[in-house]
């Protein structure tokens, strides 16, 4: 028979007095060993694309003191920056996302990548190898059991990589944010640059995210930096 | 075999389980002590024909301890049945009908995981949702709804 | 905001000329025994290309055979129902949506009804007409993604398989543009409240979804050529993954699964509920219970859910859509003792929702049946025997949606 007292003192709304429950809520102390992912590193990560090439490595070297020459020379600063525009502009056009569909999130990034609202014509071609994409869009909640697959699919992605969390579920845990299984935003697991909210966002905001995101690669592609908040756009 | 027929045969093979309609929507809900389960299960297969498995679940009534639940269909004759069994304050033992209904196997084992209700005869009784190295059993009550626990948290 | 990983943290370069790390005498060596009976141990990850969410198979391999599956789920668990206990009627149903997120008003209309069952609420003709043409439509753009992204798995992405993705995900498409002028959401919505449905029918929309269903009827036929007349997919399909009958009902599938393999249970017709009893339908049936029989039993479901459209469109009574509109607070609804359980013939199959209520805006216990948690419990019992490339193919006939099987 159901005891008169109706719910435990789980509810996290706060509005409502807390009901003295007859059972002692204990909370529970999980004994999960901290994970080493030092072991599953498989590719080498550089931070800036102008790293330091060795000393054995000329061909590089060429290249760039002959756009230095060409730089240098009256007038040819046009050529390059008339040619690095046209690299940031290959870069930026070219960002193969990973299909990392999770969740229902993942129904309307399939639709994104269908026809109506075409992202191929932003020049991304879903790949399911991690090897050889740019682009990580985590469609979906991630839980404490995939967390880890996460991080190691995104730590087998090469240099350089974004990421976009579309969806509530992986911005903050979303609708299931009270959950003891649910991590609360994928920002805690991998590093973020777009964030796509909606439950599930519309392909239209996962296109607006995109391009926010294009214009974040160029960013980068000309300073070499990641880029800051923006207050005007967030 | 109508549902009367079906209650009158319960009925007089097992005197102490209680037949009545207490959940809406099943027409015979059967109660009965955990040592009958198996036999139970057995003679809702050959002799009621609910060969159809539908699901298996866990009550946590607070005091009064945990109840198993499960819901087997006769589908030639539409014959809904529901056996629970009530465990008893502190115990979570229960026999298991993985032998008898082979869609158990993971209905069990998710009762296991989410109540910490060891089934005996089970062949492979791990946790199927949670993480193999989660302690303790979510659906409990005394289990609270969410707290901070390393490393994502 | 200190829980946030940013660039920032990650580790620096590693030298190139640092070379692969050795151990102290030299390259390590093992020395394989091949003996030509050797067993693999393969894992189909949580993430992999054919597109069905997060599963994780384990496969044991002999050659190119596989001998053993084990199926690791939970990647998607999502505390469903800890947080319904701590949700009230009304706040539920669009998280109820979540677990089943393709067909996403038949899972709210489990526990909408189980509610309802246990509180006595009626619910309003016109509502319960309402609800069944949603539900077919779910029901019409669920197997729709389905028949897109098994293609594409069978086909590959660049391989062709994308060409029967692309055509029934502009038909589906057709169907959202329903569904958001309908209630205003795509994909996931809160349309299905305890005592009827939320929105009304704005104007336009029947004639709209006539022409709708109209186009997708034509274009069905279109698809079922192109595939049948593909000896290849019938090469793929036929004779793959067969299910008995003993077997299906033993473990439990339901729906189309069920259906392929002989047995006739529906649940709209054995167990009519909202009205099904006023429209003409028939059930299709295949016994060979392999993939192309599903196949089947899925194309015509089409029509006949179609044909379930057209007649709840002729008959929409005019009338109130709620029995309990309105809504002033989220724990207004307050259902009374009691406990139900509630099934809804969902695209996958019987969706149920074992609701226990205790007099407050708070269910006690919520248990979601999923169908394709049960669906996929077949898995190791069919897929031995079969060939890698068969694995696909089963799985995606079987049709998972992984926020039913997690919850």
């Amino acid at each position: 028979m159901p005891s008169g007292n109706g719910s435990s003192s789980g509810s996290n709304l706060g509005r409502k007095q807390e009901r003295r429950s007859p059972v002692a809520v204990r909370p529970p102390v999980p004994e999960i060993p901290v994970p080493v992912w030092r072991n599953f590193k498989d590719l080498q990560e550089w931070e800036q694309l102008r790293q330091e090439r060795p000393e054995g490595d000329k061909h590089s070297s060429a290249f760039v003191s002959i756009t230095e020459g060409i730089h240098n020379f009256p007038g040819g600063f046009v050529v390059t920056t008339v040619a690095d525009a046209f690299l940031n502009w290959a870069r930026k056009s070219s960002v193969w996302p990973v299909t990392f569909g999770l969740a229902c999130c993942a129904i309307e990034m399939m639709a994104t990548f269908a026809s109506r609202f075409d992202v191929e014509r932003l020049g991304m071609v879903p790949w399911a190898s991690p090897r050889h994409s740019d682009l990580m869009i985590v469609s979906g909640t991630v839980n404490i059991k995939m967390a880890p697959m996460l991080k190691r699919i995104y730590e087998q992605m090469p240099d350089p990589k974004w990421a976009v969390s579309m969806g509530s579920c992986a911005n903050s845990g979303g609708p299931f944010r009270h959950g003891y299984f649910v991590v609360k935003g994928v920002d805690r697991v991998i590093p973020v640059d777009v964030y796509v909210p909606g439950c599930p966002p519309p392909p239209e905001s996962l296109l607006n995210g995109l391009l926010l995101l294009q214009d974040q690669i160029s960013h980068f592609r000309r300073t070499g930096k990641r880029a800051e908040p923006n207050p005007k756009v967030d | 075999m109508t549902l009367d027929q079906a209650r009158t045969l319960i009925s007089q093979r097992f005197a102490t389980a209680q037949v009545d309609a207490a959940v809406e929507g099943v027409p015979i809900v059967v109660t009965v002590s955990p040592d009958e389960w198996t036999t139970f299960a057995q003679f809702a297969k050959n002799d009621l024909q609910c060969r159809f498995f539908s699901f298996l679940t866990a009550v946590d009534w607070k005091e009064q301890g945990l109840e198993v639940v499960a819901r087997l269909d006769n589908l030639d004759d539409r014959i809904g049945l529901m056996m629970k069994t009530k465990l008893g304050p502190g115990a979570s033992e229960c026999p298991s009908i993985t032998p008898i209904f082979r869609g158990a196997n993971w209905m069990e084992r998710e009762a296991y995981d989410m109540f910490g209700i060891r089934f005996d005869g089970h062949p492979d009784l791990r946790r199927i949702l949670l993480s193999d190295d989660w302690v303790g059993h979510p659906l409990l009550k005394s289990y609270a709804v969410d707290t901070p626990h390393p490393p994502y948290r | 905001m200190s829980t946030r990983a940013t660039h920032a943290d990650r580790e620096g370069p590693r030298r190139t000329d640092e070379g692969p790390r050795r151990t102290e005498d030299g390259p390590r060596r093992i020395d394989l025994d091949y003996a030509g009976s050797e067993r693999l141990t393969m894992n189909m990850g949580p993430q992999h290309p054919s597109a069905h969410g997060v599963f994780r198979a384990i496969l044991t391999l002999e050659g190119e055979q596989v001998v053993g599956v084990d199926a690791v789920i939970g990647y998607l668990h999502r505390c469903h129902e800890k947080l319904s206990e701590t949700l009230t009627y009304a706040q539920y149903p669009s998280i109820a949506s979540k677990t089943d997120y393709v067909a996403a008003m038949t899972s709210e209309f489990a526990y909408v009804r189980a509610a309802e069952q246990i509180g006595k609420i009626d619910v309003p003709k016109r509502a319960q007409y309402l609800r069944v043409i949603t539900s077919e439509l779910q029901r019409v753009a669920s197997h729709l993604l389905w028949l897109g992204t098994w293609c594409l798995d069978l086909g590959g992405a660049l391989g062709g398989g994308a060409t029967i993705f692309l055509y029934c995900i502009r038909e589906r498409e057709l169907l959202l543009d329903l569904f958001e002028s309908l209630v205003g959401a795509r994909l996931l919505y809160g349309f299905y409240q305890v005592g009827g449905v939320r929105y009304d029918v704005p104007p336009g929309w029947v004639a709209t979804c006539r022409e709708t269903v109209d186009l997708i009827d034509a274009r069905i036929s279109e698809y079922e050529h192109m595939l049948e007349d593909n000896p290849f997919f019938m090469a793929r399909v036929q004779g793959v993954g067969v299910v008995s009958r003993a077997l299906a009902e033993d473990v439990g599938i339901s729906g189309p699964l069920l259906r392929g393999s002989g047995v006739n249970h529906d649940l709209r017709r054995s167990d009519p509920y909202s009205s099904y009893d006023d429209f003409q339908f028939t059930v299709p049936v295949e016994t060979a219970g392999d993939c192309f029989a599903r196949y089947r039993v899925r194309m015509v479901e089409f029509r006949e859910s179609l044909k379930i459209v057209r007649q709840a469109l002729d008959g929409l009574p005019e009338g109130p859509i709620s029995s309990r509109p309105g809504l002033k607070s989220v724990a207004q609804t307050r259902i009374p003792k009691g406990e139900a359980y509630v099934r809804v013939e969902g695209a996958r199959g019987e969706v149920g929702c074992y609701l226990i209520a205790d007099g407050s805006a708070k269910p006690y216990r919520m248990k979601w049946r999923g169908a394709s948690f049960s669906n996929l419990a077949i898995l190791p019992h069919i897929i031995p025997g079969h060939k890698v490339a068969d694995v696909v193919a089963i799985m995606g006939s079987v049709d998972p949606v992984f926020g039913e099987v997690d919850r």
